[in-house]
């Protein structure tokens, strides 16, 4: 990746205090000619997987080759995910910041030709308002864009991460210089608990309260402490703390850093999932490079406070997330979660106390540091403060990342900055929390997205997975798939977790097929609360709450499956049947054609008929026709 | 001493004892079935469970876990409780038919029918892991363990690899509180070291 700065040489600076940080802070701005145009080019895992890399390979080649005049050659930088994923590869040109959208290599040569040698902008690469149909110019005028408060994810998309220059540019250890130079450890943990920031990785403890208690158990008890980064992850369709680590490593480590400060600890871990490579580099190189700028190690900026930190590559199981689990992982053992009724704060990693934190949590922390708790405590609402990063995913017009600040109706995130269902219909339910969340029906959409609204409405805030249903999503199904994931992501310990979790899903099975009675709607909600009360951890209590929401506020759809043997949706495949419009089939032959069962019949250019009886409802005929003429009933 | 109350009744309780233990001690009767003396506690069965009230809050814990403090409030029987165990042994009874103590057990507390299908009729063993703890922490091998994780763990050999450590003590088959490691003893533990050892 490319470096703004030439001047800096790692090792060349170890900086000994808040000013040499200024300094150099200065230096590497004044380096920097603000007009000097910029490439940016989104290098997120969704940009990189859609080619991002190859555009700016093309970049380099078309750049050299224009033959711009040495003294504008833009700059090329690389960044972590803009949020807007479902648009990308994204490439803005800075300092106007055009955006461009789904960007391809061969698109770069118009682009260097047009817009940086002519100045103007390839039109058809621009984002196009699908309510008015108007281009487009800047991110900033884009919707998706405009309704969010960047506040967490303030730098990514604008630092190159592996470029620590950047971030020290950006601001980045501000925070931890104002503490060590100004601070004393108490008033660091005085001012998160006044911020009234909550733990983002899904139960919404207070941060403050939880390292206060860590400092009562280290009078008890002593140290070593040690201070843990929560970066497992697993929840399908959740990839904010991905997006965090990868794009802003350096906030995660300040974060960690400053909590270390504030209870006097040592050793830090950061246990992140070996299924985020791009992550775990991203802060490997963070911590060189913080460590030879003297911001992580022995004497951080001379203050006399040593920390280090290390990462630990997660086993891979959901489970490996929950607090215990987690440390049994780090110590080397199976990560199983311990059957024992003591808190981390006292009895953490190796027996110690630990405070474990969520990786958005901690990227938090500076900033309440740098800009002071009262400025936070202002974002958001009360009772949650601050802002929450969402990975927005499902029926929705813009798959991506958003932020907002605590409180704002589900429908503003759904409708205003998702764009809402792709077919203009409303949305039919929210799933928020993942597997252990509910889903939250169109009729609250007006329900305010904050940790104590989601859980009084039978969901919960979870680590930030939204996903988007509409009319052909399946309650019934949607709760197996949730414990399908569950049974295998399971320990598989204790007994309500490991056999009820496949009882229920087995009793959903039998739903849709259209066979169950009403007393398996009883039984299923008696044995969800047995595995709720039952369950030996966080994982197996939750996991009933899909299928209770879904019985909640679904419950006819249920009825309807079991009492007219239909699936209003249309996805149980027992309960449905594929049948072709014969005015709407122009007898293309191509359904036929693709058939695996070879059931459907019919002459060229007349009406096909699918035998009802051998068709497997694959569906592989309604994805092939072009004229829509496969209709499910 | 620790003063608190199971069931309305003052109890006391020596500082680092259970919930479980103090009920014992007093005669009080729950249920068990993964829990034993000798080794440390997995909450794995959660039979055990018992209903905590403070005012209007209640939470469910394991007892044979639940560390012993004043002024707790314990019931033993409420209907959260009896729900709890219900399920799990309606669940354990479709799960191990084949096992004659959990039979007699789910007897016990009148789930005589299973509204589960069973999947294997001969199946005993419900992995509580007991077996693999006494031969950690009681033995000193670990010749068993449970492996893998989710529906799919079982007691197997550790990393499921036979070993050539199991001694033959027969501790396992001794502590197995539903007679499923006697059936399975020669297909988990590999060759044993030496059958001079054998104490059972
Ligand atoms: C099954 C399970 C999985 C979890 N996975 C995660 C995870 O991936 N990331 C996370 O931060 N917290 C996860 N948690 C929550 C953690 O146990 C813990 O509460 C959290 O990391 C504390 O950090 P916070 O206070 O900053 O939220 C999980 C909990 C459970 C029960
Ligand atoms: S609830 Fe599930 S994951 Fe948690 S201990 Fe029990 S079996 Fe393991
Ligand atoms: S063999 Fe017996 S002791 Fe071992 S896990 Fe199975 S039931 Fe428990
Ligand atoms: S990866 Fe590029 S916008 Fe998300
Ligand atoms: S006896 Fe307590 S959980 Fe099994």
């Amino acid at each position: 990746m490319h470096s703004q700065s030439t001047a800096l040489k790692v090792g060349s600076w170890r900086l000994q205090s808040a000013q040499d940080l200024n300094k150099l802070r200065e230096q590497i701005l004044s380096e920097r000619d603000p007009a000097r145009p910029e490439i940016v080019i989104c290098h997120g895992t969704g940009c990189l997987a859609n080619g991002s890399d190859k555009v700016a390979k093309a970049f380099k080649t078309a750049i050299d080759a224009a033959g711009i005049d040495a003294k504008v050659v833009p700059g090329i930088k690389t960044t972590g995910c803009h949020g807007f994923c479902s648009r990308g590869p994204l490439v803005i040109i800075r300092p106007k910041g055009l955006f461009y959208q789904r960007v391809s290599p061969k698109d770069v040569e118009e682009i260097v030709k047009r817009t940086l040698v002519e100045g103007q902008a390839v039109e058809r690469l621009l984002y196009k308002d699908p309510k008015t149909d108007d281009l487009i110019f800047t991110e900033d005028q884009i919707p998706f864009y405009k309704l969010q408060q960047r506040v967490v994810l303030h730098n990514i998309g604008k630092i190159d991460p592996t470029d620590i220059s950047d971030t020290i540019a950006a601001g980045g250890y501000q925070a931890l210089a104002k503490a060590l130079s100004t601070m004393r450890p108490e008033q660091v943990v005085k001012e998160i608990e006044k911020s009234g920031l909550r733990g983002r990785g899904g139960a919404g403890f207070p941060t403050g309260k939880k390292w206060r208690s860590a400092l009562n158990a280290i009078k008890k008890k002593g140290r070593p402490v040690y201070v843990v980064v929560n970066g497992d992850e697993g929840d399908p369709g959740a990839f904010m703390d991905r997006t965090i680590m990868e794009g802003d490593p350096h906030a995660v480590l300040e974060g960690l850093i400053l909590a270390a400060y504030a209870l006097g600890a040592q050793q830090g871990y950061l246990y992140v999932r070996a299924e985020y490579p791009l992550a775990i580099r991203h802060l490997e190189i963070a911590m060189a490079q913080a460590r030879a700028f003297g911001l992580l190690g022995e004497n951080i900026l001379n203050s006399g406070f040593s920390f280090d930190a290390r990462i630990n590559r997660g086993a891979g199981a959901f489970v490996c997330g929950e607090s215990t689990a987690l440390f049994t992982s780090i110590e080397g053992k199976p990560g199983n979660p311990r059957p024992k009724y003591v808190r981390s704060v006292e009895e953490g990693l190796w027996g110690r106390p630990t405070v474990l934190n969520n990786v958005e949590t901690f990227a938090n922390v500076p900033l309440i540091i740098e800009r002071g708790s009262g400025w936070y405590a202002g974002l958001g609402v009360s009772h949650s403060t601050g802002t929450k990063v969402f990975s927005l995913v499902g029926k929705v017009n813009n798959v991506g990342l958003v932020e907002v600040p605590m409180g704002v109706p589900m429908a503003a995130i759904v409708e205003e900055i998702g764009g809402g269902v792709p077919n203009g219909k409303p949305f039919k339910a929210v799933q928020t929390g993942g597997p252990s969340g509910g889903c939250i029906p169109y009729r609250l959409k007006g329900t305010p997205v904050d940790f104590d609204s989601l859980t009084a409405a039978g969901s919960m805030m979870g680590s930030g997975a939204m996903i988007v249903m509409d009319d052909t999503d399946c309650v019934v199904d949607v709760g197996r798939y949730f414990l399908r994931f569950l049974e295998e992501e399971s320990c598989g310990k204790c007994l309500p977790c490991r056999l009820g979790l496949t009882r229920m899903r087995e009793i959903l099975d039998n739903f849709s097929k259209g066979q169950g009675t009403e007393q398996d709607i009883e039984d299923l909600t008696s044995l969800a609360q047995a595995v709720q009360d039952g369950a030996l951890c966080a994982l197996g209590s939750s996991a009933p709450n899909p299928v209770l929401t879904t019985l909640r506020y679904f419950k006819e759809e249920y009825m309807a499956h079991i009492r007219d043997h239909k699936c209003p949706a249309g996805v149980c495949k027992d309960l449905i049947t594929y049948s072709i419009d014969p005015e709407l089939c122009t007898g293309c032959m191509s359904c036929a054609r693709q058939c695996p069962a070879q059931c459907i019949t019919g002459k060229k250019k007349a009406a096909h008929i699918i035998d009802a009886e051998k068709c497997l409802r694959c569906g592989i005929c309604m994805d092939t026709c072009k004229f829509n003429a496969v209709v499910i009933s | 001493m620790i003063t608190f109350k199971i069931n309305d009744e003052e109890v006391q309780a020596r500082p680092g004892w259970t919930v479980l233990e103090t009920a014992r001690e007093y005669g009080i009767e729950i249920p068990t079935l993964c829990f034993h003396p000798a080794v440390s506690s997995s909450g794995a069965c959660r039979l055990c469970m018992v209903e905590l009230r403070e005012g209007s809050w209640s939470k469910l814990v394991a007892s044979c876990i639940y560390p012993v403090a004043e002024g707790l409030q314990v019931y033993t029987d409420t209907e959260r409780v009896r729900n709890v165990r219900r399920w799990v042994l309606e669940m354990l009874l479709a799960a191990c038919p084949a096992s004659p103590e959990i039979v007699q057990l789910a007897a016990k507390y009148n789930v005589i029918r299973s509204r589960f299908a069973s999947k294997d009729p001969d199946q005993t063993c419900f992995v509580c892991g007991l077996c693999a703890r006494v031969c950690e922490e009681v033995v000193g091998l670990s010749a068993i363990a449970t492996v893998d994780r989710g529906i799919h763990k079982r007691v197997g050999a550790p990393f499921a690899r036979p070993t050539d450590i199991c001694v033959a003590c027969g501790s396992c088959i001794t502590i197995c509180p539903t007679g499923a490691m006697q059936k399975i003893f020669d297909s988990v533990r590999g060759e044993p070291a030496t059958a001079l050892t054998q104490l059972a």
